[in-house]
């Protein structure tokens, strides 16, 4: 294979040699190279198919635009798809694969696509594949789906890491080509925190690119020293490789550090990237302009490139894109493309200008005025091309410009459209203020001079100036350029998508004429550089098919991201075990000694069960139900939310929260509430004791917990501000813990400091501070939702373990087990609790059976609401018990329930089962279910009907206290 | 988005939880003739396109729940009062 | 002119110079029997089906953007029926239905695609949920199946299983849903609402409405007054402006929702797929793209934009399902403005204004609505009265109490 790297020149290190394959090819490039010139310079041009019709492609970029030159970079678990070779840091043992073909690049069978591409205009899938009807998904649409796609992504967990930071600047200045420099060097030596953020592997933009003259030197070299001084403000923070990818409310930038992506694998510790929210006093756009193709036949053969990448590639990579190459243009960047090129001892054939009336120095070069380029010739290259005056010119490649659409994206981000330049043919940037500016090519300017010029100002704003340097310019004019009709090929708008000119006016004719139909009818500007490249031109032919302005047609709406961000970057650290925190209770610890299996609980682990040997989990539920009801059980309830409340009108406060009243609490006893929300809804329930006249804690659900507190915060703060009162989350302050059990007080009584613990001394629902083991604070509560004899007990969260442990202790002679959430589950639907099943936001104060509860005499949040007819209805499903008719058979959660005899269907719906457990007491399944007008039909035998588990049982309607009615055990 | 927590400073608007308009001003009596101004409180918004007062909670920062007055068609925050001295105003005007 | 393989076929012949305009582009009448104001899905749909199923004709509908440019085209089309309260379930049944029907129906390919919709579970308690709904579809004639983890391993395996923070225990499979081609369902009701003489008049925003005597007598556009009968509004995330015209507020506000969609992939994953410990809902469109979303930004909006925040917790809780998404690359985000209503359920009814309807409240599932929401709101136009099967969307329902909250969460439009 030929080499097309040349001889001299270029910002590649000679030195090297990387080895690298593409398609198991083995190649070697040069340190400094992408992929995509480091391809070029060992001759492969075809390095991609496009979407439709496969057609053979090669780069039409140097840059971030490419829509061509995609591929899937590296292997396995890290295997990458659609990556742009025109981005991709050449390093050593780098793996490539072409995408998007069958059974090779070379040899690819979907170009018969191209065959039938007379059918397959823009939207031809909207009007076929309709009959026979079931066609579509057995037959049509499996093969649309496998076709479609561009690279295959792993489907194997991303070994990499990602990383996510804050950054804050007084200017952000983005693109560090002449204006960006300038912008950033008159900002730092004001004293500005400055960051300087660049997507490039180098800082320099288009002067890494060409040849430039600035202050008497190269403009790289320039580019240089201007760095150096930057680099050695300690106010400048610069940052290559890092793309600007969104601008979003509050002057905040979202970027992307691509810190390991040029390495083969990342460094030890070091991240892949690193996403980072950016918060900018003002921002300077400086990203340049990107050049247009232009809409001719074949103006995709590999070979076929924009003119600033074929300057891109001779000037800094030292790759010729061909060994003679025709330059076709409008506009005057065209005579410095072939000077550029003829300076690289490359052959250029001719200079085709569409203009009749251009002035620019060809360097030597042969001019062709007034012609276009109709044609391009070649099927995996260039060959030839094919003038609209009858000229033919041989050649390898061909560089073309159809003018400069400056990169306004970000500037567009937030709302604002662009405005159409009928003079520079261009969308130049909106006006979004002071706090965003835009300099250089990014707005408009086209000379060397202006952009520096643009950028010290724009960078200075109106601050302190610096000197502008002097530097040589390059002369500018231009003329329309979208499309040239007389082609006979298919002339592509949109490369990846094979959207070509002609789509565009057959969108119109067909009524998508809109900017935004138009580009959903043909997908021109969806591909993966998001119209950068076609857009303009596809606006133009769309004003031309319907006799409307640029402006009249306008843009489409400009979104994140710039370029494409892996989820990974986005995601960062908070994935897999990270994806949320996870929150431990104070007596994880003794939980865990204890052999708990932790179930997640929202954040938090909780235990469920204690397994001994041999059991599996209903198994040591039963076990620890049996034994807790028999003997004691310790059980760790430190989840549930817990908020003190203090103030001279607690109690008033808490009147305001909870349906029930809190006022006439009497100091050292705990009560039952239950909260409603504003529309009349039970939102929460837990007990609260008062501690002192002022002083009260409430417990929250697990679940609830942050959400009541916020209404806590809220009812007080908005609704309430005169009541003097402070509310203050404990939750984590507190290990608590229930002990249950006829045996509960006498496994507590040798843990409490001095008190003798009695039916009197601490009665039902007493709520006491006390000391244990020997001046240990804690609370004491005579609580119980177990419904047997039960405590609970709250000590400081670091004795937690400890207190857990002692209790363990002292209830072992009696045979105290610890017990989960599993068996507190069984207990509380043996007992007829509700919990989160039956307060599940769609249920009343009535529905729960707890109606009594609701004070008539007092304003409470939801009081009013609540007695709305739809809410007061006798025939809304009531909370009930529901068992087997046949104790052996078993009822489900989330069946629902009919009257016996009828069929299933919705009009016949009287319920559903919200909550069932195994009660080891009755030896049978018993649940709690939701009932039309359940509590007067405690008694009925109803059809428990699970279809979706293909099952159905007779049960029966039943009080919901399952156990132990009179309560006699709570009392023992 | 940034807003201007009169007690914590300038924060990033991931800290905040909305809440939606903080016009809508809560009944005081329950007499059951009030029923119509109690609907419209819970249930009725005018959900303006343009400058809003709204409930934001600092729930990742001081715990305050403030008004921000911000425009829902551009996302421009004008400031923002603590909900306490917001309710104050108010009922100053009543 | 019918669309089919041989229109296709004959017009490439001719270089497709003769395919007619999919509409007209008329200049608006002084008078129109019925305006629908809101040329979204259920606006084209609504006019579509009073002409179909009512046989009506002087209909227009008034878009004041180009037509669908609103959350009909910024949607991630999911749809299913997965609902399980009695004033849903029957509606979004009926709508699957018309879908299932509606290529041939309207004679426009939108890719109606039921390649499933699973719901993943990741505690007892949401499974114990899901079987409750599972339950209320199929008691119903609904399709729903109920997945063990293994089930769900053999369908997806490239999720996380082992290394997860909330460890997947099954899903809720509905097999009849799937995705449609949002743009192509504002198009075929489109062209098929113009083919029986219905005006789709773009670029029309209405700006005011006339009421006499307790009954609308036209509305007020940048094109002029329009004179009408009844007029439908069907404003989606404007439903509160348009309402406001008549001095209406609404149990709605407006919230951004941000969807975004991947670089186009080979097949990756076949179904809809909603993850259960975060908000994270993905599917791949037939170019290949991954489409997702997650939950609204949270304040309220008009925006159609949103911020980083929302962005990185969807794409967090979208990694931490499928690990290996972390090297694919979001192309693309959006917003759309949702109506979110104060119990999450949707409006279709009749106003105290005589000949004045309202269809709103869609929060972020109205996609999947399009067609039933259009064939009940045309009934109720059309006769003056709520179909049953939209007898639940009552706009007093909030009033009386007859909430239809699927979520349980109350007044609180952002939760949702
Ligand atoms: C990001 C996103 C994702 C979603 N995902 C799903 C999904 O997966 N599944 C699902 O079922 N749903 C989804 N939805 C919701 C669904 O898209 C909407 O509920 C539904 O499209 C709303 O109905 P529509 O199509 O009529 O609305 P729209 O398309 O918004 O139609 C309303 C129209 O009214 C016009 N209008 C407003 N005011 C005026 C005026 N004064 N004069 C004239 N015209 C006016 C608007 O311009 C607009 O075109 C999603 C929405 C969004 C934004
Ligand atoms: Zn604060």
């Amino acid at each position: 294979m030929t080499s097309y790297r040349l001889g001299k020149g270029g910002l590649v290190d000679r030195s090297t040699a990387l080895r690298f394959t593409f398609d198991g090819a083995p190649h070697t490039g040069l340190e400094g190279d992408t992929l995509a010139s480091a391809l070029l310079a060992n001759g492969v041009t075809l390095m991609g198919r496009s979407f439709k019709y496969h057609r053979p492609r090669g780069p039409i970029t140097a840059g971030a635009a490419e829509p061509n030159a995609l591929v899937e970079l590296r292997e396995g678990a890290r295997k990458e798809a659609n990556t742009r070779a025109t981005m991709i840091e050449l390093h050593d043992g780098l793996v490539a694969r072409s995408q998007n073909n069958w059974p090779s690049l070379n040899f690819d069978i979907g170009a018969i696509n191209s065959l039938a591409s007379s059918m397959l205009v823009a939207g031809f899938y909207y009007k076929t594949f309709m009959w026979p009807k079931s066609f579509w998904e057995k037959i049509y649409e499996p093969i649309i789906r496998r076709a479609a796609g561009l690279g295959a992504a792993s489907k194997l967990p991303d070994p990499d890491k990602y990383e996510k930071s804050y950054a804050h600047c007084g200017v952000l200045v983005i693109g560090s080509g002449p204006a960006g420099l300038m912008a950033a060097l008159a900002a730092a030596r004001q004293g500005k925190r400055v960051i300087l953020a660049d997507e490039g592997s180098r800082l320099g933009g288009s002067l890494l690119n060409e040849q430039e003259e600035i202050a008497g030197q190269s403009g790289l070299d320039w580019s240089r020293s201007i760095i150096a001084e930057l680099a050695s403000m300690p106010n400048v923070t610069l940052m290559p490789r890092t793309t600007i990818i969104g601008w979003f409310d509050g002057n905040i930038f979202g970027a992307v550090e691509r810190v390991s992506d040029h390495l083969r694998v990342p460094d030890p510790y070091e991240p892949r990237q690193r996403y980072w929210k950016i918060h900018a006093g003002r921002a300077v756009l400086a990203a340049g302009a990107e050049e247009r193709p232009v809409a001719f036949g074949g103006n995709d053969v590999p070979g076929v490139m924009q003119a600033s990448a074929m300057r891109c590639y001779v000037n800094r990579y030292a790759v010729a894109a061909g060994r003679s190459v025709a330059v076709f243009g409008g506009n005057d960047s065209i005579y410095r493309t072939a000077r550029d090129l003829k300076s690289h001892g490359i052959h250029v054939e001719a200079i085709v200008d569409s203009r009749e009336d251009s002035r620019g120095d060809p360097g030597g070069v042969p001019v062709i005025r007034g012609a276009l380029v109709a044609d391009a010739v070649g099927g995996k290259a260039v060959k030839s091309v094919h003038l609209t005056d009858g000229t033919h010119i041989n050649c390898e490649a061909v560089a073309m410009s159809g003018g400069f659409s400056p990169i306004v994206n970000l500037a567009c981000q937030r709302g604002k459209k662009p405005v159409w330049d009928a003079k520079l043919l261009a969308f130049l940037p909106p006006d979004n203020g002071e706090a965003f500016t835009t300099a250089g090519a990014a707005a408009g300017r086209m000379l060397l001079s202006e952009c520096l010029a643009d950028g010290a100002a724009k960078g200075a704003a109106g601050g302190k100036p610096i000197d502008v340097p002097k530097c040589r310019d390059e002369a500018f004019a231009i003329a329309p350029l979208w499309w040239v009709k007389e082609s006979h090929g298919k002339a592509f708008i949109d490369y990846q998508n094979d959207a070509t000119a002609r789509d565009l006016p057959l969108a119109a004719r067909e009524g998508y004429s809109d900017v935004e139909l138009a580009k959903r009818y043909t997908t021109t500007g969806m591909a993966t550089d998001q119209g950068k490249l076609g857009n303009i031109n596809a606006i133009a032919i769309l004003a031309e098919a319907t006799g409307r302005t640029m402006d009249e047609v306008g843009t489409t709406t400009f979104r994140p991201f710039y370029t494409p961000v892996s989820f990974g970057a986005f995601a960062g650290p908070f994935t897999g075990h990270h994806f949320q925190p996870v929150r431990k209770t104070p007596l994880h610890d003794w939980a865990e000694e204890q052999g708990a299996v932790f179930v997640e609980t929202g954040l938090w682990m909780r235990s469920s069960w204690f397994p001994r040997e041999g059991e599996d989990w209903l198994a040591a539920a039963a076990r620890e139900v049996l034994t807790t009801r028999g003997a004691a059980g310790i059980c760790d309830v430190s989840t549930l939310g817990k908020i003190d409340v203090q103030g001279k009108d607690a109690g008033q406060f808490l009147d305001k929260l909870y349906c029930n009243t809190f006022s006439t609490l009497a100091v050292g006893k705990a009560r039952y509430g239950l909260m409603l929300r504003e529309d009349g809804i039970v939102y929460d329930d837990g007990t609260t004791s008062r501690l002192a006249e002022d002083h009260y804690v409430m417990t929250t659900t697990t679940a609830n917990a942050a959400k009541v507190m916020a209404q806590m915060e809220f009812a007080h703060q908005a609704l309430f501000p005169d009541l003097d009162v402070t509310c203050v989350s404990v939750t984590e302050q507190w290990a608590q813990m229930a002990v249950a059990g006829p045996k509960s007080r006498a496994t507590l009584q040798k843990l409490i400091d001095d008190l003798v613990m009695t039916d009197e001394t601490v009665p039902y629902m007493a709520a006491l501070e006390v000391t244990i083991m020997h001046g240990i604070p804690a609370r004491l509560f005579r609580l119980s939702f177990s419904g047997e004899h039960a405590y609970e007990l709250a000590v400081p969260a670091d004795y937690g373990s400890m207190v857990a442990r002692a209790v363990c202790q002292a209830g072992e002679e009696f045979g105290i087990t610890p017990y989960g959430v599993e068996a507190l589950s069984i207990m509380r639907i043996e007992k007829g609790h509700v919990a989160g099943g039956e307060l599940n936001g769609t249920t009343t104060a009535g529905d729960l059976g707890l109606g009594k509860m609701v004070s008539a005499r007092k304003d409470f949040i939801g009081r009013m609401m609540a007695q709305r007819e739809g809410l007061t209805d006798p025939n809304r499903q009531q909370v009930t018990g529901i068992r087997p008719v046949d104790p052996s058979h078993r009822i489900r959660a989330g069946a629902h329930l009919l009257k016996q005899g009828d069929k299933p269907s919705m009009a016949n719906d009287q319920g559903y089962i919200t909550g069932v457990a195994w009660s080891p007491m009755l030896n049978m399944w018993v649940g709690l279910a939701l009932l039309a007008n359940g509590r007067a039909r405690h008694g009925e035998i109803v059809q428990a009907w699970d279809g979706l588990r293909g099952h159905s049982v007779l049960a029966q309607i039943c009080d919901p206290v399952h156990f132990d009615k009179e309560n006699r055990r709570l009392h023992a | 988005m940034l807003i201007p927590c009169p007690h914590c400073g300038t924060r990033p608007v991931e800290e905040f939880t909305f809440l939606g308009d903080a016009a809508p001003t809560r009944p005081t009596t329950s007499d059951p003739s009030s029923m119509e101004a109690w609907y419209e409180y819970v249930y009725l918004r005018n959900n303006p396109r343009g400058p809003i007062d709204e409930y934001a909670h600092h729930s990742g920062g001081c715990r305050a729940w403030l008004v921000v007055q911000r425009n829902t068609e551009t996302h421009e925050v004008f400031g923002a009062v603590t909900a306490r001295d917001f309710s104050k105003a108010k009922d100053a005007k009543a | 002119m019918r669309y089919n393989v041989f229109s296709l076929i004959r017009n490439s012949f001719s270089g497709h110079k003769n395919w007619e305009p999919a509409w007209r582009d008329p200049e608006p009448r002084k008078e129109y029997d019925i305006i629908i104001v809101g040329g979204g899905g259920h606006g084209l749909a609504t006019a579509y089906y009073l002409a179909k199923e009512h046989g009506l004709k002087n209909i227009a509908v008034l878009e004041k953007g180009w037509l669908g440019s609103g959350n009909i085209g910024r949607n991630t089309t999911i749809i299913r029926s997965n609902y399980m309260l009695p004033g849903n379930n029957p509606f979004y049944e009926w709508s699957m239905k018309l879908w299932e029907n509606l290529e041939q129906d309207f004679n426009f390919n939108a890719m109606v695609s039921q390649r499933g919709v699973l719901n993943l579970c990741h505690t007892d308690a949401q499974r114990d949920a899901f079987a409750r709904r599972g339950n209320a579809m199929r008691i119903d004639g609904v399709d729903a199946e109920l997945l063990d983890r293994e089930a769900v391993r053999e369908m997806y395996p490239f999720f996380d299983y082992e290394n997860a923070r909330f460890p997947i225990k099954g899903g809720l499979l509905q097999k009849r849903g799937g995705t449609v081609r949002h743009d192509a369902v504002a198009w075929g009701y489109a062209r098929g609402a113009d083919q029986r003489g219905v005006d789709i008049i773009q670029h029309c925003e209405v700006k005011g409405i006339k009421v006499e005597n307790g009954k609308v007598v036209g509305v007020d556009t940048n094109k002029g007054f329009i004179t009408c009968r009844k007029l439908g509004l069907a404003t989606a995330g404007n439903s509160s402006e348009t309402a406001s015209m008549v001095g209406m507020r609404l149990p709605i506000e407006s919230h951004v929702l941000q969807a975004f969609v991947s670089e186009g992939l080979k097949p990756y994953i076949d179904g809809v797929v909603t993850f259960g410990a975060g908000h994270f809902y993905v599917s791949q469109s037939d170019k290949g793209g991954l489409v997702f979303g997650g939950d609204i930004d949270g304040y309220n909006s008009y925006a159609r934009r949103g911020n980083l925040p929302m962005v990185e917790h969807v794409i967090e809780a979208g990694v931490a399902m499928i690990p290996s998404l972390a090297r694919v690359r979001v192309l693309r985000s959006w917003g759309g403005i949702m109506d979110m209503s104060m119990d999450g359920s949707p409006i279709i009814d009749k106003t105290h204004i005589q000949g004045l309807y309202l269809n709103a409240g869609w929060c972020y599932g109205g996609f999947k609505a399009t067609p039933a929401s259009g064939w009940c709101f045309a009934y109720t136009i059309a006769r003056d009265e709520p179909h049953k099967l939209n007898a639940a969307y009552r706009l007093d329902r909030f009033r009386t109490g007859h909430m239809i909250d699927e979520k349980g969460q109350g007044a609180t439009p952002n939760l949702h």
